[in-house]
């Protein structure tokens, strides 16, 4: 019998808890997704035949070195961006262009800067219809739930970073999408408050039914978040695995320390950065010379 | 490291001896005076240097016109005769170039006989700040020369008028076309390639055309305003429009906002701060239009002020009306920009001090 490896090694418990997540539905399908772009001379190709299944409550990560096409992937499932083949169904139905059931998070601060807090968050309700009054208490207890409800009133150049990224959840939430699709959402924060963002964001998941695709660049927060994780690679964009982050739940930052988390993030390192082999010339090594043979170099 | 050590404890007993002395505060410490350099690539002043040079920018035309009406050495070309003498053809009051007098008088000494008197002075064109200084109040009150003439302050508000129609009728058409342009680019192929080319075509070249199918009075000349203004405006608010962040008409997508949401909910309310800010500086382009519009068809207004007091030679009155368009423009500037800090509490990039508040 095969070794397994490290990453590979789950407990009962989380045994357990992947054997249930899969046999709920499947919330969103992606099926032989590919996209590519024509520029001046010939195609580029961002993604090839992407298939993948995201079960109801699941929180995947999507991962892979710049170029990957994650970003690209993302717009298409919010239907911001057309595929060039393929299909995504959201609960069995194909999606096509954006809709209020998948809300998104963008990288840059979307807040609408001309609306108070609490009027960004309405602003997805209003569009469903919801009475002002119903949508005023809905937005309300969303705002509670990111803990900005002394904020309601404020614009949103008067808020943080943290801030302005926890009222574009709600918001989106608000508007109440089948599927949350975040693009690297905490991308332009800093390091403490990422991190409390991310506990925040798993609490949030934790207390609602809401499936999550959050798309990053950071090994640990992707890790840190998942249940399990899609890593792309790049030229063109293909699935390279899916894996199923054994680490149990709830999430605690101690666990990044332990043999889980470090084994799986040491194989998703791998897979992101090939070995470079010793016989490759590196075009980029310059030889810099001194004026002359008799000077001796200074550095 | 031992000799700042040396110096702060050597301070300490300065400070230290000075506030026994005085049985006051022990533990003041002592204020360091930190350089302040002006010149610093876009670094902000303190609020004392924005004051004093704010104030500067005005005072130092100022000064330079005080200093010539004033100081007779440093220009004066002219002389102004007081006693004509034997010269024929001088007359007190009369203004004389300082060579021709001087050879006047050369003349006159050799041959004998009396001789003029004169004092330096400026050219008629350019009278002296207290001259100009009293216009500013003797235009408003000086009756108008004919009874068909106008009062200043009419004149004036004629001028005002043509601005308000010219520019309000321009916006009404401008300003949603624009913001159609910016967001369509349906809309922008079609209008924008010709608007292009008519901007180009100046609008006083319309001048003659405008007065054939208008008539003489006032249509023309707004219609001159209307042309000047219009095809940029277009263009501006066009431009401005296309420069709302594209993702946050995403956002809106992605909450379910329909097409006709996105321009109403999105695009407008995104836009208005920087709209506002656009139509503030083309109300001073229409300003511009105003003097060629005005001599289009039967010469009114502010204009028609101008050139008839120059044409009488009152050039303090000339400058008096150019001092008081100045301020028109001034004032209202201010006072758009004030209202827009009310209108759009969101806005920021208007000014620093909305930043602080």
């Amino acid at each position: 019998m095969n070794v397994v490896p490290a990453y590979q090694q789950q407990t009962t418990d989380v045994r357990q808890r992947f054997d249930t997540l899969k046999q709920r539905d499947v919330t969103l399908q992606v099926q032989n997704l590919s996209k590519s772009f024509s520029i001046n001379d010939g195609t580029v190709t961002a993604l090839s035949n992407v298939s993948f299944e995201v079960h109801r409550r699941e929180f995947m990560t999507v991962i892979g070195p710049s170029g990957c096409g994650k970003s690209t992937l993302i717009r298409i499932l919010a239907g911001l961006e057309f595929a060039s083949s393929g299909v995504v169904k959201l609960n069995g139905e194909q999606v096509s262009g954006p809709g209020p059931d998948r809300g998104m998070v963008f990288q840059t601060y979307t807040l609408f800067p001309w609306l108070t807090v609490k009027k960004n968050v309405m602003f997805g309700l209003r569009n469903l219809g919801v009475s002002d009054t119903l949508a005023q208490k809905e937005a309300m207890q969303w705002i509670d739930l990111v803990g900005l409800d002394r904020f309601a009133n404020h614009y949103p150049h008067q808020l943080s970073g943290g801030m302005k990224q926890r009222v574009a959840i709600a918001r989106a939430l608000a508007a109440k999408p089948r599927i949350l699709l975040m693009d690297e959402p905490f991308g332009a924060l800093d390091a403490q408050t990422r991190a409390k963002m991310q506990s925040y964001l798993l609490e949030i998941w934790r207390n609602i039914d809401i499936t999550i695709v959050f798309i990053t660049h950071d090994l640990d927060e992707a890790i840190f978040l998942a249940d399990r994780i899609l890593v792309l690679k790049a030229n063109p964009g293909e699935v390279q695995e899916l894996i199923e982050v054994p680490v149990p739940r709830p999430r605690l930052a101690s666990q990044m320390l332990e043999t889980p988390f470090l084994s799986t993030r040491q194989h998703i390192g791998e897979l992101i950065h090939p070995p470079v082999s010793e016989e490759d010339d590196l075009p980029g090594v310059i030889r810099m010379t001194p004026v002359g043979d008799d000077v001796e170099p200074q550095w | 490291m031992s000799q700042p050590g040396a110096s702060a404890s050597l301070d300490q007993t300065v400070v230290a001896t000075a506030s026994t002395k005085n049985q006051a505060n022990s533990r003041d410490i002592p204020l360091v005076k930190v350089k302040d350099p002006w010149f610093v690539p876009r670094v902000g002043l303190s609020a004392r240097r924005n004051r004093v040079l704010g104030i500067a920018s005005f005072l130092l035309p100022l000064l330079i016109w005080f200093a010539i009406s004033y100081l007779p050495f440093l220009w004066h070309p002219n002389i102004k005769i007081t006693e004509p003498g034997d010269v024929s053809y001088f007359k007190a009051g009369m203004q004389i170039e300082r060579e021709r007098f001087e050879s006047e008088y050369a003349k006159l000494v050799t041959s004998g006989g009396e001789l003029p008197q004169g004092e330096p002075s400026n050219p008629v064109y350019l009278p002296a700040p207290h001259e100009v200084a009293t216009a500013l109040y003797t235009s408003f009150t000086t009756e108008p020369r004919r009874k068909s003439e106008q009062w200043f302050h009419e004149s004036l508000w004629h001028s005002i008028t043509i601005i308000f129609w010219g520019f309000t009728l321009s916006s009404l058409v401008g300003v949603p076309l624009g913001v159609l342009c910016g967001t369509y680019a349906a809309v922008s192929r079609l209008q924008e390639p010709f608007i292009e080319f008519f901007r180009y075509l100046p609008a006083p070249a319309f001048g003659a055309l405008a007065v054939a199918i208008l008539g003489i009075h006032d249509a023309p000349k707004i219609a001159i305003i209307f042309i000047g203004t219009f095809f940029q405006q277009v263009l501006v608010i066009a431009n401005t429009t296309r420069k709302l962040d594209t993702a946050l008409i995403e956002a809106a997508m992605t909450l379910g906002s329909s097409r006709l949401a996105l321009l109403f909910k999105v695009v407008i309310p995104g836009v208005l701060p920087d709209l506002y800010r656009d139509l503030r500086i083309l109300l001073g382009w229409a300003w511009t239009y105003l003097i060629v519009a005005e001599l289009i068809g039967t010469s009114s207004g502010i204009t028609w002020f101008i050139t008839q007091q120059a044409r009488y030679k009152n050039f303090e009155n000339v400058f008096a009306a150019i001092i008081i368009i100045g301020i028109i423009g001034l004032v209202t500037d201010m006072l758009l920009a004030r209202l827009g800090r009310r209108f759009f509490p969101w806005d920021r990039s208007g000014d620093k001090q909305a930043a602080h508040a």
